[in-house]
């Protein structure tokens, strides 16, 4: 367990970066998320949708969603390739983290 | 220190392995069972931030070939996972049903069709090439194939490009 400071806070991170409870979570720490995680910046609106559906999916579902699920989602505008250029390295684990929730469960 | 660089200092796993960063996935047979294996594996090794590379080789090179990746069949003949008699497997039109069987379970679970399936990896990042020796044995050119392929390279290309990653032969 890590405690990272995050836009004044101290958030607690599982081993792997992941929040460990998503309501610690506020969008204040996003910018400092997104540069920490090496997301290429600036932040546009599509990070946003991405994060947003994110947490959506979560609190929905139990997990985030897989990175198939992001691109073929009607709240989120941008497909595969795209999110790949918004989240390099692993979209769905990058954004995971920037919306503080766990790591998402899928194979596809 | 930055979140990226802490953690990934420490993604080793508990006995203290390093992470894997590259593999590259050789994909030879043309049935459905098993071709999907490689492409799961080559996708699931984007998703988590790795390099990967797909290698289609021998009967592999119908996954990306543009008349034939839509004919993909599950194999009824010789694969006791199916747990049909043998001789049962081999009768017209059972390998048309079994495959239509698996699609349908495929679908259901939101698992691409190749075809897709093969553009969403490409998509990834992922390099997708198929093999010089494959391509001239089979007497088939750059156009047989989707446009998704990034090329035709030889054995060694394909070893330099895996080094330092590891090498998946499914």
């Amino acid at each position: 367990m890590t405690i990272a400071r995050l836009a004044g806070v101290d958030v607690q991170l599982n081993d792997e970066g992941f929040f460990v409870d998503p309501d610690q979570w506020t969008p204040e720490m996003v910018p400092q998320l997104a540069e920490e995680w090496g997301v290429p910046g600036p932040l546009t609106d599509q990070h946003w949708e991405v994060l947003n559906f994110m947490r959506k999916e979560y609190f929905e579902k139990g997990t985030g969603p897989t990175v198939r699920k992001l691109g073929k989602s009607a709240d989120v505008s941008v497909g595969v390739k795209e999110l790949y250029q918004l989240f390099p390295d692993g979209p769905a684990k990058l954004a995971a983290r920037c919306a503080g929730i766990p790591k998402p469960k899928g194979c596809i | 220190m930055t979140l990226a660089e802490q953690f990934n200092r420490s993604a080793t796993s508990s006995d203290g392995d390093e992470p894997i960063t590259k593999v590259s996935i050789v994909i030879s047979k043309a049935s459905l069972e098993e071709i999907y294996p490689g492409l799961i594996m080559a996708n699931g090794a984007r998703a988590e931030g790795m390099d990967a590379n797909v290698f289609f080789t021998f009967f592999g090179l119908d996954a990306i070939h543009k008349k034939r990746q839509d004919h993909i069949k599950v194999s009824t003949v010789g694969n006791p996972g199916l747990h049909i008699p043998t001789w049962a497997g081999g009768l017209p039109g059972v390998s048309a049903l079994m495959t239509k069987y698996m699609e349908h379970q495929i679908e259901a679970l939101d698992i691409p069709s190749i075809p897709d399936f093969i553009e969403m990896i490409s998509d990834t990042g992922a390099g997708v090439y198929a093999c010089l020796a494959s391509v001239d044995l089979f007497k088939l050119e750059r156009d047989d194939f989707v446009e998704h392929v990034d090329d035709i390279i030889t054995i060694g290309d394909f070893y330099e490009m895996s080094a330092g990653g590891q090498i998946i032969f499914t």
